[in-house]
């Protein structure tokens, strides 16, 4: 598998398709497991973390974990390949960051990803667009079923799956779902989302996870507890009561901004399609902020000319590796602002 | 907030149930950990069994155990960087550990849901966590409604289940 070929499709967690997918972009779940016998990474000799690369890619291969899974080492790999992936929702970026035999088995559709030797030995994760934690569920279970037999993992009878953090302990189940809020951003109400989160022991995210900024208006909502609750009451709790309930919240507050702001909201939608079709340099957090302002206006109504298709596909390939990707050469921080604005204007047409 | 007994800050919210009539303290861990090696049997905190942490019953603090014969890991080296070094940490640091896993977890003190294969043995303690669950989740609701005999009621029973499994 060429890196290179991912940048032909937009992966699947930002095909902006599946349920509710007006304001839940994905679905994510991830499972973190360790293999019996093997110390935790942190203590792992470089013998050892190549003995559990070869193990686990072995593994990996001999299930029937869906179509056209393949391993990808992920240490002979270039930055910006890693990089990528990152951008992808493929690894994390501990992950990509991290030194020492290390890797990732991808299907070729993007709806799993098994991160080897990341902080646990293995990290197994589906994504969905849309809102699809059930779907999710039912594929990652047989996944993790199947290694099991041929990996054994470490578990206790009283702290159920055993994770090198105790904070994982448990499930290892981390759900999560990126929301696009927009119109609760607009009208400031955002935070009590955050306050209702925090009241329910989620954690609210930006754009890629841990320690990283809500840009262009996308939150990521996941639980941090993972001891003393069975997966099904887990998702039970997000797909029932808090995912539909913030859902509400962002199209009630939609359709406020549409009937009572209508001229202001036409502003903030029609002033970003107008800086993206005419800028000449654009970070990526600025295009991200203006994007989200479009996608809102394309969900709306308000903007008839622009594909949905078109505005999910430029969250993604206007980041940093993948722009690069494309182009198919490096490009410091100016060179990118230029290749960016001049990307977009291509892909939207310029007014 | 300060705790009660001295001027540190206060991590632990208590609520004490004395006949029938509840009591509030607000301590510090320091002070809390005293507390906790002092409290006789029938005045045991709701928010022991709320959870909010542990307080082992054996009171005495003693050193954690020497590091770890597989992995070579100490108590300390884990709380600097709170990773743990293999599976085996788990049993061995159990005492200290279990504390900071129950906080950690919104006071949940054992797994549920998914197990390796079919162990019989697993679905059992499973059953019984099933029960307690409910159980705290009553007396969760008892404490709300300001219900104190029912929930000091509850309290007993979910100490004789736990005293049963001893899990
Ligand atoms: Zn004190
Ligand atoms: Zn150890």
């Amino acid at each position: 598998m060429q890196v290179r070929d991912l940048t032909k499709g937009t992966g699947e967690w930002l095909r902006g398709i599946g349920p509710k997918s007006d304001v839940v972009i994905s679905s994510r779940i991830r499972l973190a497991r360790n293999v019996a016998g093997f110390p935790f990474l942190t203590r792992c000799t470089a013998r050892d973390r190549q003995a559990l690369q070869v193990q686990a890619s072995a593994a990996i291969a001999q299930c029937n974990l869906g179509p056209a899974v393949e391993f990808l080492d992920l240490q002979p790999l270039r930055d910006i390949d890693r990089q990528l992936l990152v951008e992808r929702h493929l690894i994390s970026k501990p992950h990509a960051a991290l030194e020492g035999a290390r890797g990732v088995a991808l299907s070729k559709d993007e709806t799993l990803s098994i991160m080897v030797n990341e902080e646990d030995h293995l990290r197994i994760q589906v994504l969905r667009s849309g809102l699809q934690l059930a779907d999710a569920w039912a594929q990652i279970g047989p996944i993790d079923d199947q290694l099991e037999q041929r990996l054994h993992w470490a578990f206790h009878p009283r702290f159920g799956y055993l994770t090198a953090c105790p904070t994982n302990v448990g499930t290892g189940i981390r759900v999560s779902v990126m929301l696009h809020l927009p119109a609760l951003k607009l009208t400031g109400e955002i935070e009590k989302v955050f306050r209702a989160a925090k009241e329910l022991r989620l954690a609210v995210r930006g754009l890629y996870g841990e320690g990283t900024e809500a840009t262009g208006d996308f939150y990521q909502v996941s639980n941090q507890t993972t001891l003393g609750r069975t997966e099904e009451q887990l998702l039970e709790q997000f797909e029932q009561a808090v995912v539909p309930r913030i859902i509400e919240y962002e199209q009630h507050a939609r359709r406020m901004l549409l009937t009572e702001r209508t001229v202001a909201l036409d502003d903030k939608i029609f002033r970003a399609l107008g800086l993206l079709r005419n800028a000449r340099l654009l970070t990526g957090d600025e295009a991200l902020f203006l994007l989200s302002h479009v996608r809102l206006g394309v969900h709306l109504g308000r903007i008839s000319d622009v594909d949905m298709a078109k505005v999910n596909e430029l969250f993604l390939l206007t980041q940093p590796a993948h722009l690069q990707m494309i182009l198919g050469k490096e490009l410091d921080g100016d060179q990118r602002r230029a290749a960016r604005a001049h990307f977009i204007r291509q892909k939207l047409g310029a007014g | 907030m300060k705790c009660d007994q001295c001027s540190r800050p206060a991590t632990v919210h208590l609520t004490e149930i004395r006949g029938g009539k509840k009591f509030e303290k607000n301590l510090c861990e320091q002070c809390a950990a005293k507390l906790g090696s002092t409290q006789g049997v029938g005045h045991t905190p709701i928010n022991e069994l709320l959870s909010k942490f542990v307080m082992e019953h054996s009171g005495v603090q003693t050193e954690p155990p020497a590091a770890c014969e597989h992995c070579g890991i100490t108590w300390a080296e884990f709380r600097q960087t709170g990773l743990l070094g293999c599976a085996t940490d788990y049993d061995l640091f159990e005492r200290d550990l279990a504390p900071l896993i129950q906080r950690a977890h919104e006071g949940a003190t054992h797994h549920l849901g998914k197990a390796p294969g079919s162990k019989a043995e697993t679905g059992a303690i499973q059953k019984r966590h099933v029960d307690l669950a409910k159980m705290k989740k009553e007396l969760r609701r008892a404490v709300e409604a300001e219900d104190y005999e029912r929930a000091a009621a509850l309290r007993d029973e979910i100490r004789d289940v736990e005293q049963q499994g001893a899990v």
